[in-house]
């Protein structure tokens, strides 16, 4: 048995501990916002936060996050959370949408940790977010437009 | 896709006709229309309609004042739904927030895809705006006609005093109503027999600017569902395990040990390998490992790529089996030429690599009818696979089209591949038991179904005078239509896809002769994003950039003095020259490069800045794109295809290479198969060439001009061409 905090909430599960978080999110807890796209931390489809730090959760087993508090697509709340959202939307960033969930929680990371990201520190930050739509010229607008939104 | 192709002649409607119909349902008001085929046509078309279901219109308006639009087109992300409802709200004149887009399927005459004559349902070839294009304004118009007769009735007040805009349908006198308050009433109204469609200046949603994809929200919280988040009463997930090679069967299988774990609900054999059905997706993985399997591999493809490009090389060499295009003489114009550029070009296979892993979920319900969940792209042949593998008929088999996290082609499977694996699974199980077949990143890219390799032989001529006096072009490698259901449209031996793009070359070249040798490969191929312009653009618009340099003429210049006769290639590359600043020196260390293709009907011009790099290799800055497509619907989505073709593309040429040995696929995820990632995404301008033409589409011609582009670019640098793909992986000893 695992206690652990989900988007706000205090949770236990009781799985297999080696089952990625990934599965246990999507499968056992119900929440489909995040994405599963290769299950070898290569793609980012599944990001989340542990601790507010963006991690792949396809390579997070459940038996190692006994005490932490996750985020999910599902659970981005407060400004910079609120505004990438919106941002997002206004620039038509998705087009298949598949991968966004993890484009959106690695850049409300990016953006609390960096408020005024430069274009290196966004391709630094979102390389692990592959994007096969290459939507990745609106995903780098968007997320200055939010630094700029979030400054005033 | 090809089903249409194959029927293109001769099932093209000789006369359409826009018949209104409209109907009460339980919900509402539904519109939709026939197309009226001459008489050979009527016999095929009556059996294609006899289906059971639902979807029997294009737009509905429900007493809850939504509006829902039945989409004949499949949306991969690439916006389709949003350009259909764009056309059908540009005359219905409803309020975006009411609107719903849903994938119709099922009625070939109301569904069919009119850009490729109409004989079945299905979405390829970039058609989905040309085949879209009267048919759901028209049904727009008819929807507003109809609300408007029934406002008019109850209030009694003529029609031509109604006015309608955002939702709202209002009379001078006060009167007003939501079309949900009128739904029902319309659809007793009597149909019109023709309803004009507004006047190109009258436009307020087709071409806006400003207009916003109506379905971006749900794709940034997480609301937006995929195949893969399907969720019903006791769906299981079923993993697979696929031979190991191309024509491997099953010999045997042992699945105790994996039937022995805690929560394997069961281990079945399909016809396409084995499935392993788990209460959830990890505990199917684990009981996957423990399945045993003996292969036969006696009918196994055992080549690798290495010698499969060998052959290719070699018999690139020989003539040609079949051509497909013989201007003037070539033979006597080379023997004649003052300069022959000659080479080979290499193109290996691809991937489609969508993030989301193919999947599919099936139940065989109580009564034997057959619900069937996925992407679906071709949903007439979905349909009828369906039922054959489900042992009964296609009006039993209800198809959910679900949205899908990528396609770029994959999705149009001739051969019903996934759907097939999950219809056979839920039989298995037996009646009333969903099964969601999860592919894994390993299936998705070990699973066959690739963009084929191909070797092109060309040879170009100049004379004295610089002018290109002969062009000749050999193309070895599979074909994507050969054995399938599609194999009628191969015609004397020339695959129509496989040499797009160089036989309608659009430079004036007196002599030129395109050869095609279809190859025989146990390998399965498909239909990758711009299909045979994926490799014939690079061939033909790299080797011509090198003609230019040989008669030591400006690359633009050169081009447009060969597309007299082609003003919209002409007028595209002149917009990104332009744009571009062709004419401005450039800093040192930063090379310009330019290409020119047309697909699908659409035209593009591509001009990209390169900056090289100490570590002898390079960096593309920027990407000028302009693009001729006709009537723009949605502008923004089309610049948004634009960005994302060159982005697709760029990785394709750059480092997307699929390679096998001894028959085994070498590559199983991304961390050797490498997409572009975003460090390495160029800034891109794109300029939409204004037009009044029909529009065609622009989800895939944005693919081919990249690649040649950025070589051009890279042999301004260096002087060499870079004829063999990937660039990055061949391009060592490049110095500039």
């Amino acid at each position: 048995m695992v206690a652990f905090t989900l988007n706000g909430e205090a949770r236990t599960l009781d799985v297999d501990p080696e089952m990625p978080l990934l599965w246990a999110v999507r499968d056992v807890i119900g929440l489909t916002g995040t994405k599963f796209g290769c299950g070898l931390a290569q793609c980012g489809a599944c990001t989340v936060h542990v601790n507010g730090m963006p991690t792949r959760s396809c390579q997070t087993a459940v038996g190692d996050i006994e005490g932490a508090s996750i985020t999910t697509i599902e659970g981005v709340s407060g400004k910079i959370g609120e505004t990438v959202q919106a941002v997002w939307a206004e620039f038509d960033v998705p087009q298949c949408g598949y991968c966004q969930s993890g484009q959106i929680m690695s850049a409300v990371a990016l953006l609390t940790e960096t408020p005024k990201p430069t274009d290196d520190d966004i391709d630094s930050a979102m390389s692990g977010n592959l994007c096969r739509c290459a939507t990745y010229h609106r995903i780098r607008a968007a997320i200055h437009e939010t630094a700029n939104r979030l400054e005033t | 896709m090809s089903q249409f192709l194959s029927k293109h002649n001769s099932v093209r409607p000789t006369r359409r006709r826009f018949l209104v119909g409209a109907g009460v349902t339980t919900a509402g008001l539904a519109v939709g229309y026939r197309l009226v085929l001459a008489a050979s046509d009527i016999a095929q078309t009556t059996t294609a309609k006899v289906q059971a279901n639902p979807f029997q219109t294009y737009v509905e308006i429900t007493k809850e004042n939504r509006i829902i639009i039945y989409s004949s087109q499949f949306e991969m992300g690439q916006g389709s739904y949003f350009g259909i409802a764009t056309l059908v709200m540009e005359e219905l004149d409803g309020d975006w927030a009411q609107v719903d887009v849903v994938g119709g399927y099922g009625n070939t005459a109301l569904y069919g895809n009119v850009a490729w004559g109409g004989a079945a349902q299905a979405t390829g070839g970039s058609t989905s705006m040309s085949s879209s294009w009267e048919r759901y304004r028209k049904a727009g118009a008819a929807a507003r006609a109809l609300l408007v007769a029934a406002a008019a009735q109850r209030w009694d007040v003529p029609a031509g005093e109604i006015k309608v805009a955002s939702g709202v349908v209002s009379h001078a006198s006060g009167m007003q109503a939501r079309y949900g308050d009128l739904a029902e009433a319309a659809a007793g109204m009597p149909v019109p027999d023709d309803v004009p469609l507004k006047p190109r200046d009258k436009w307020a949603q087709i071409g806006s600017d400003s207009l916003k994809r109506y379905d971006s929200a749900g794709k940034t919280n997480g609301a937006q569902t995929y195949t893969i988040d399907l969720m019903m009463e006791g769906l299981q997930t079923a993993v697979m395990i696929h031979p190991p090679k191309f024509g491997a069967e099953i010999e045997s299988f042992d699945a105790t040990k994996a039937k022995a774990l805690d929560g394997i609900v069961d281990v079945v054999q399909t016809p396409r390998g084995i499935a392993v059905v788990g209460r959830d997706t990890w505990t199917a993985l684990k009981g996957r490992d423990l399945v045993e399997v003996t292969w036969n591999e006696e009918k196994a493809e055992e080549r690798g790529t290495a010698e499969i490009m060998a052959e290719y090389n070699k018999a690139a060499d020989d003539l040609g089996a079949a051509t497909a295009r013989d201007d003037g003489n070539t033979p006597a114009a080379f023997a004649s030429a003052e300069k022959i550029i000659e080479g080979h070009y290499e193109f290996p296979y691809l991937v489609h690599a969508s993030i989301e892993p193919l999947n599919a979920a099936a139940r065989i319900n109580e009564d034997g009818t057959i619900d069937v969940w996925g992407g679906h792209q071709m949903p007439d042949l979905y349909q009828a696979a369906a039922a054959q593998v489900g042992g009964t008929t296609p009006d039993k088999v209800r198809l959910h089209v679900m949205k899908t996290g990528g396609s770029f082609g994959r999705r149009a499977v001739l051969d019903a591949d996934v759907i097939i694996e999950a219809v056979s699974t839920a039989r298995a199980l037996g009646r009333g038991k969903p099964v969601k077949v999860q592919w894994t990143r390993e299936n998705d890219m070990r699973g066959g179904r690739y963009r084929p390799a191909y070797v092109h032989a060309v040879k170009a001529g100049l004379d004295k005078k610089g002018n290109v006096v002969a062009l000749h072009d050999h193309i070895v490698g599979q074909s994507v239509l050969g054995g399938s259901t599609s194999a009628a449209m191969i015609k004397n031996g020339i695959d129509p896809t496989s040499v797009e793009g160089a036989t309608n070359l659009p430079y004036a070249i007196p002599n030129l002769k395109v050869e095609l040798t279809t190859t025989d490969v146990n390998i399965p191929v498909l239909w990758w994003r711009s299909v045979g312009s994926t490799h014939t653009a690079y061939a033909v618009e790299t080797l011509i950039d090198e003609l230019a340099a040989a008669a030591n003429r400006d690359p633009v210049d050169f081009r447009l003095s060969m597309l007299g006769h082609h003003p919209r290639h002409a007028a595209v590359l002149k917009v990104a020259a332009e744009k571009a600043g062709w004419d401005k020196p450039l800093p040192e260390g930063r090379f310009r490069g330019v290409a020119l293709h047309e697909s699908l009907s659409t035209y593009v011009a591509d001009v990209v800045e390169i900056t090289l790099n100490d570590e002898n290799g390079f960096k593309v800055d920027r990407v000028v794109c302009a693009v001729d497509c006709g009537t723009a619907i949605n502008p923004d989505q089309i610049r948004a295809q634009m960005e994302g073709g060159i982005g697709f593309g760029l990785g394709a040429i750059l480092q997307e290479e699929l390679t096998l040995k001894g028959g085994v696929v070498d590559q199983e995820n991304y961390d050797t198969y490498t997409p572009l990632r975003i460090e390495q995404m160029p800034r891109v301008e794109v300029h939409i060439v204004p037009s009044e033409e029909p529009p065609t589409g622009v989800g895939e011609p944005g693919v081919p001009p990249i690649g040649p582009a950025v070589a051009n670019a890279l042999r301004a640098a260096t002087g060499k061409t870079i004829r063999k793909l990937p660039i990055i992986k061949n391009m060592s000893g490049m110095t500039p």
